[in-house]
């Protein structure tokens, strides 16, 4: 549907223009995402009569919201009230919450057509979207690879075009790489700047929702939208929202880009160097200033997560044991049906990490693994507020490659960790950091250039990736 | 469990998983001892860091410390909805198996 192809204002137009209901333009929005799903699989399952129901709803909000008749996806995390949202785990089979989480109440007051159950990595726990349990979703750029992932079916369906854009999560990358690899423009914001509420948690200290747009203009709306404090999450900030639509378009002439030596390794793709040395040559032909930093605990970041993501997952995980809601195993006794209820409902994958969070948690280890990731944890962010004294915002590849092979890293965990070695330390910092498409390499396949701001620097980064937008010849 | 050489034995991925509330199969249990250890083998190069004197980070944010609200009643979820997608209910609670 060409129409959900060029981002939100000229969606709006050209919903503007016809002179049919919102209830057969939905319906055609429907049959568009269902035949698409059939070879990519972006969503877990298209149900065309729940999203007439919420276009129903839209048609009655009125037209005036910013996002009215905007068909926008949700991954499988995020709570929406009486539709399926199971994490793409089996554990949560049949679970239809029984609140909307806080971004989904701003989403449909500002009049999006809501359309739930983008497929996902288990729990996100991934690079990929091939550990979900409903099986994996392909990258719309070419069918036999990834999309990337966690929040591969969010970033899928808007660059195939089923909505105009989607909401996914970040914990150590999973809305950047999945948009770097499906060419399209995903944001994580400062931790703290969205509210979590209703976002089913995996490493509370690291989670945080954000926005998968065609562009870096409805990605700047879209945070508009969904941002701000949250009684109901007691980690979202009180900071005024700006306004950061209006922030686009002015001049970068003097904005400090720093570049950190410790991302251009060995292991990078030729062509996502060749693309991202570009950028840099855009961003100073456009005036910024460019500069050498330094990160010098980067190669420690993976570790770091890989024991603390894990440890809060293990710990987030201990809720799901067959008694509130979603899957329980037949057993004799309460224990048993524990045991039973997690062996069945959980994947390799998410059985991994919980022992693994489990592990290093358990007494004896705790010092040595987690409080030693903390601690390390503060060196990686004070690299960052040093570096920040250096310039206003840092420059890096995405990803160190383009899509990759469905089944090609998933017998070797580490190997497909590494895919997220360039957006973890944002995390682990609580740092805005934005992915934008910068070209494609030989095979057509498409680049991220990742760009990182201060704590609720978004502004920044938006100014500067909308320069990019407007000035990259690729 | 004792283990001074951090070394991933069949005990220890078992002994992990029990505590997790999961049992694995012996074929899990042996791929989950090469995996896990190569994993912990890896972050072991943070030992490399002297962190005698970094105080840890546990998340992002310094200055949010111990958010509190007044302490007035608000309505909270309904039962029936609270108990929407229980597998098992019975006179408005979550009905279990026997506990001993």
């Amino acid at each position: 549907m060409k129409d959900t192809l060029n981002g939100i204002a000229n969606y709006r137009k050209w919903l503007n223009a016809q002179k049919r209901a919102f209830s057969d333009i939905a319906s055609d929005i429907a049959e568009n995402a269902a035949k698409v799903n059939d070879s990519v699989h972006s969503f877990i399952s298209v149900d065309k009569d729940e999203i007439l129901l919420k276009a129903g709803n839209v048609e009655k909000s009125g037209h005036s919201g910013a996002l009215y008749g905007v068909p926008v996806a949700v991954k499988d995390n995020i709570c929406i009230k009486d539709v399926l949202t199971t994490c793409a785990s089996r554990i949560l089979e049949g679970f239809r919450p029984p609140y909307n989480a806080t971004v989904i109440e701003k989403l449909e007051k500002a009049g999006a057509l809501v359309i739930g159950r983008a497929n996902m990595d288990e729990f996100a726990f991934g690079s990929s979207c091939e550990t979900s349990c409903y099986g994996p979703t392909r990258n719309p750029w070419d069918i036999s690879r990834v999309p990337g992932g966690s929040s591969g079916g969010a970033a899928a369906a808007v660059a195939a075009g089923q909505v105009v854009a989607s909401l996914g999560s970040d914990t150590g990358g999973s809305i950047r790489q999945p948009g770097a690899l499906c060419g399209i423009v995903a944001l994580k914001p400062t931790y703290g700047r969205v509210s979590r509420y209703g976002l089913i948690a995996f490493a509370s200290s690291l989670d945080q929702i954000g926005p998968m747009t065609r562009n870096v203009e409805d990605s700047a709306k879209l945070l508009e939208i969904i941002a701000g404090h949250d009684p109901k999450d007691s980690t979202s900030v009180d900071i005024e929202v700006p306004n950061y639509s209006k922030e686009l378009g002015g001049g970068i002439e003097g904005l400090t880009i720093g570049i950190p030596g410790e991302y251009f390794i060995e292991g990078i793709a030729k062509d996502v160097l060749l693309r991202v040395k570009e950028a840099m040559e855009v961003y100073r032909k456009l005036g910024a200033r460019i500069v050498d930093i330094s990160l010098p605990h980067t190669k420690y970041a993976l570790s770091c997560y890989y024991i603390i993501a894990p440890a809060e997952a293990s710990s987030n995980l201990a809720r799901y044991e067959g008694v509130h809601y979603g899957r329980r195993a037949k057993a004799n006794d309460l224990i048993d049906m524990y045991i039973k209820s997690r062996n069945e409902g959980f994947g390799p994958e998410v059985k991994r990490r919980v022992i693994l969070g489990t592990y290093v948690l358990s007494s004896g280890y705790y010092d040595a693994f987690y409080l030693k990731a903390q601690k390390v944890r503060t060196k990686i962010k004070e690299d960052f507020d040093a570096a920040f004294k250096k310039c206003d915002i840092i420059l890096t590849p995405t990803s160190p490659t383009t899509a990759f092979k469905i089944g090609e890293r998933m017998d070797d965990p580490l190997s497909m960790y590494l895919s997220d070695v360039f957006t973890i330390p944002a995390n682990l910092a609580g740092l805005p950091a934005i992915s934008i498409p910068c070209g494609l390499d030989g095979s057509g396949l498409p680049v991220g250039l990742q760009l990182m701001g201060k704590p609720f620097g978004e502004a920044t980064l938006f100014k500067a990736a909308y320069a990019h937008e407007k000035n990259n010849i690729n | 469990m004792d283990n001074p050489k951090n070394e991933i034995t069949n005990e220890i991925v078992e002994y992990a998983a029990r505590l997790a509330r999961l049992s694995l199969s012996e074929k899990e249990v042996a791929v989950f001892k090469v995996q896990l250890g190569g994993i912990l083998n890896y972050v072991s190069q943070l030992n490399e860091i002297d962190t005698s004197n970094t105080p840890p980070t546990s998340h992002a944010i310094p200055s949010l410390l111990n958010v509190f609200r007044e302490d007035v009643p608000v309505k909270s979820l309904p039962r029936e909805e609270a108990l929407k997608n229980a597998p098992d209910e019975s006179d408005g609670f979550f009905r279990v198996p026997r506990v001993i």
